[in-house]
């Protein structure tokens, strides 16, 4: 546990000495939202009364979180092609207090990013009905989504052998919010898109994220959203244990 | 306890897909020692440093590091020792400190131990200077330094460095020998690889040879140069004929061989009576020899006299 203190301390350092990685992971979308809303926006009617903006914003939230998250791939990546793995190894480091310390500063990186992305969304008109104790429940849906996202690029991270192709699994993640409600309703997508758009994980933290934000009923999504999160990070931890295995073996 | 050696590894193998990189090492090296594994590229040197460190498990055989299996032991041989290999084993965008400090916490120490121990090492290898810059700004020469300072965090009782100089230029190569015999009289045990003939001798108490996965001759550099004389006689041939006939006449004793540029070599010791006497025995005539020239022998010329003459000569063969 205290390795893992430790490397999560290493792991904000090298962050913040990559600030252009980190800058694009805000840039990029804080860029997308313009486009949608500026764009695309006048032409998408969504059948809310808030307007486009505020409709879009939960998509571009999790597009900011899957985009963040998956760099947690390329520093993980970095680790196990340099020279340091050997090191850690031979301070009998564990696989999990590495990628817990990995995944712990995408964590922290992607809150910082959240916020600004949030800050950049009320500025242009993004004005959400939503009380304390729903802001707090936004709060936890995304770090549990961002969790998740991270832990798992982490095992992209420890499966790819460059950096670049760790750099693959962020694109995965820029395009999983598109099949979903993210940004246009799913229902005037093609009838065979529905099946895929309507049960993909991103679509009940969407509908999470949206119905906290609007002040509208929340039904299950929230608990679907959380037990998506709870299943892909579960799956990732364990994952990710035996590929730092048999990647060190 | 003491009488059990540092080292210790009996028949180790390893073999990566068809490629055997190991076909069984034996060694012993004895505690506060220096030893170096000798040989060239792809003899198996880094295997054997990574088995006896844990990082790579052997096929066959075992071994054990401070008195601990490098298989069944291997967290508490982890503790034992430190590897400073080939490429650095650092952070490049963190700074010497905060890499030092991070890897002591690692190592165990609390916050405070971690920081007096970092700049006690950095102090040491003659980097306090550079300790709040970002190790990726590091020369060659100090980032070994400091590669091999990040090792010795944890208070290592084995230190293995995988040719620590290769690559260095001849004065931090200098500074790299002082710090190793700055750590051999400390008492640390130091497994060391190399490729140069001239850094074992300088350094090492003892010596092993290694050749195609296998130990070809090990002792104290004082042992395996008499095995190997110290020169070598180069003769030119006048043609074809006389290259054969001399070659056939040298036999077993011959350690280079060129047919195109029409050269033998044999080791000698340089004494003139015993070069004359050898000129005199192999061209009676004294129409074969053209020229030829003493010089110091190389590390082919160790390796060529160590393995067998007919090895040496299949090896040839696979290197054209």
């Amino acid at each position: 546990m205290s390795d893992a203190i430790v490397l999560t301390g290493r792991a904000v350092r090298l962050s913040r000495r990559n600030l252009d990685a980190v800058l694009t992971a805000m840039l990029l979308p804080v860029l997308l939202m313009f486009v949608f809303v500026y764009f695309f926006g006048g032409a998408i009617d969504t059948g809310t009364r808030t307007g486009y903006v505020t409709y879009v914003v939960p998509g571009v939230m999790l597009l900011c979180a899957g985009f963040g998250s998956a760099s947690t791939a390329v520093t993980v990546t970095n680790d196990m092609a340099g020279g340091i793995i050997d090191r850690f190894r031979s301070l009998d480091v564990s696989g999990t207090a590495l990628v817990a310390g990995h995944v712990a500063a995408s964590v922290l990186r992607n809150a910082v990013a959240t916020t600004i992305v949030f800050g950049v969304a009320f500025l242009i008109g993004f004005r959400p009905d939503a009380g304390p104790l729903d802001w707090l429940a936004v709060a936890g849906i995304l770090l549990a989504f961002i969790l998740a996202i991270s832990w798992l690029s982490a095992c992209f991270g420890l499966i790819a052998r460059t950096p670049e192709a760790a750099g693959g699994f962020t694109f995965l993640m820029m395009f999983l919010p598109y099949p979903s409600s993210a940004f246009v309703p799913i229902d005037t997508m093609p009838d065979w898109l529905h099946g895929f758009a309507g049960h993909q994980p991103v679509t009940p933290v969407i509908a999470a994220l949206r119905a906290l934000l609007l002040d509208q009923p929340v039904g299950d999504s929230a608990w679907q959203a959380l037990s998506w999160c709870g299943g892909i990070l579960a799956v990732a931890v364990a994952l990710s244990g035996v590929l730092f295995r048999r990647r060190t073996a | 306890m003491t009488r059990q050696p540092a080292i210790e590894a009996n028949g180790l193998k390893k073999a990566y897909g068809a490629v055997t990189v190991l076909a069984g090492i034996d060694l012993s090296v004895a505690r506060g020692s220096v030893f170096a594994l000798l040989g060239p590229n792809g003899a198996g040197k880094t295997t054997t440093v990574r088995i006896l460190s844990t990082l790579t498990p052997p096929d066959a055989g075992d071994a054990r590091v401070a008195g601990y299996d490098v298989v069944r032991d291997r967290p508490r041989v982890r503790r034992a020792i430190s590897l400073t290999g080939q490429y650095a084993a650092v952070d490049e965008m963190q700074t010497g400190e905060e890499n030092l400090c991070m890897m002591g916490r690692l190592a165990g120490l609390g916050r405070a131990g971690a920081r007096g121990r970092a700049r006690e090492l950095l102090e040491r290898f003659g980097l306090t200077d550079a300790a709040r810059r970002t190790a990726g700004t590091y020369s060659g020469g100090m980032r070994r330094r400091f590669d091999l300072a990040a090792g010795l965090v944890g208070r290592p009782e084995v230190i293995f460095l995988d040719e620590p100089t290769t690559g260095l230029d001849p004065r931090s190569r200098q500074a790299m020998w002082d710090v190793v015999r700055g750590l051999a009289h400390d008492g640390v045990t130091v497994f060391l690889t190399t490729q140069y003939l001239e850094e074992a001798d300088q350094l090492a108490d003892r010596v092993a040879v290694v050749d195609g996965g296998r130990v070809v001759a090990e002792g104290t550099s004082g042992e395996l140069k008499r095995q190997v004389a110290g020169e070598r006689l180069d003769l030119v041939l006048t043609d074809a004929a006389a290259f054969a006939e001399t070659a056939r006449r040298l036999g077993g004793r011959l350690v280079h061989s060129d047919a195109d540029r029409l050269t033998l070599g044999v080791a000698t010791d340089g004494d003139a009576a015993r070069v004359r006497a050898l000129l005199d025995e192999i061209d009676p005539d004294r129409r074969a020899v053209r020229r030829f020239a003493v010089r110091g022998a190389t590390l082919d010329d160790v390796f060529l006299a160590l393995t067998s003459h007919q090895e040496a000569a299949q090896k040839e063969t696979a290197d054209v």
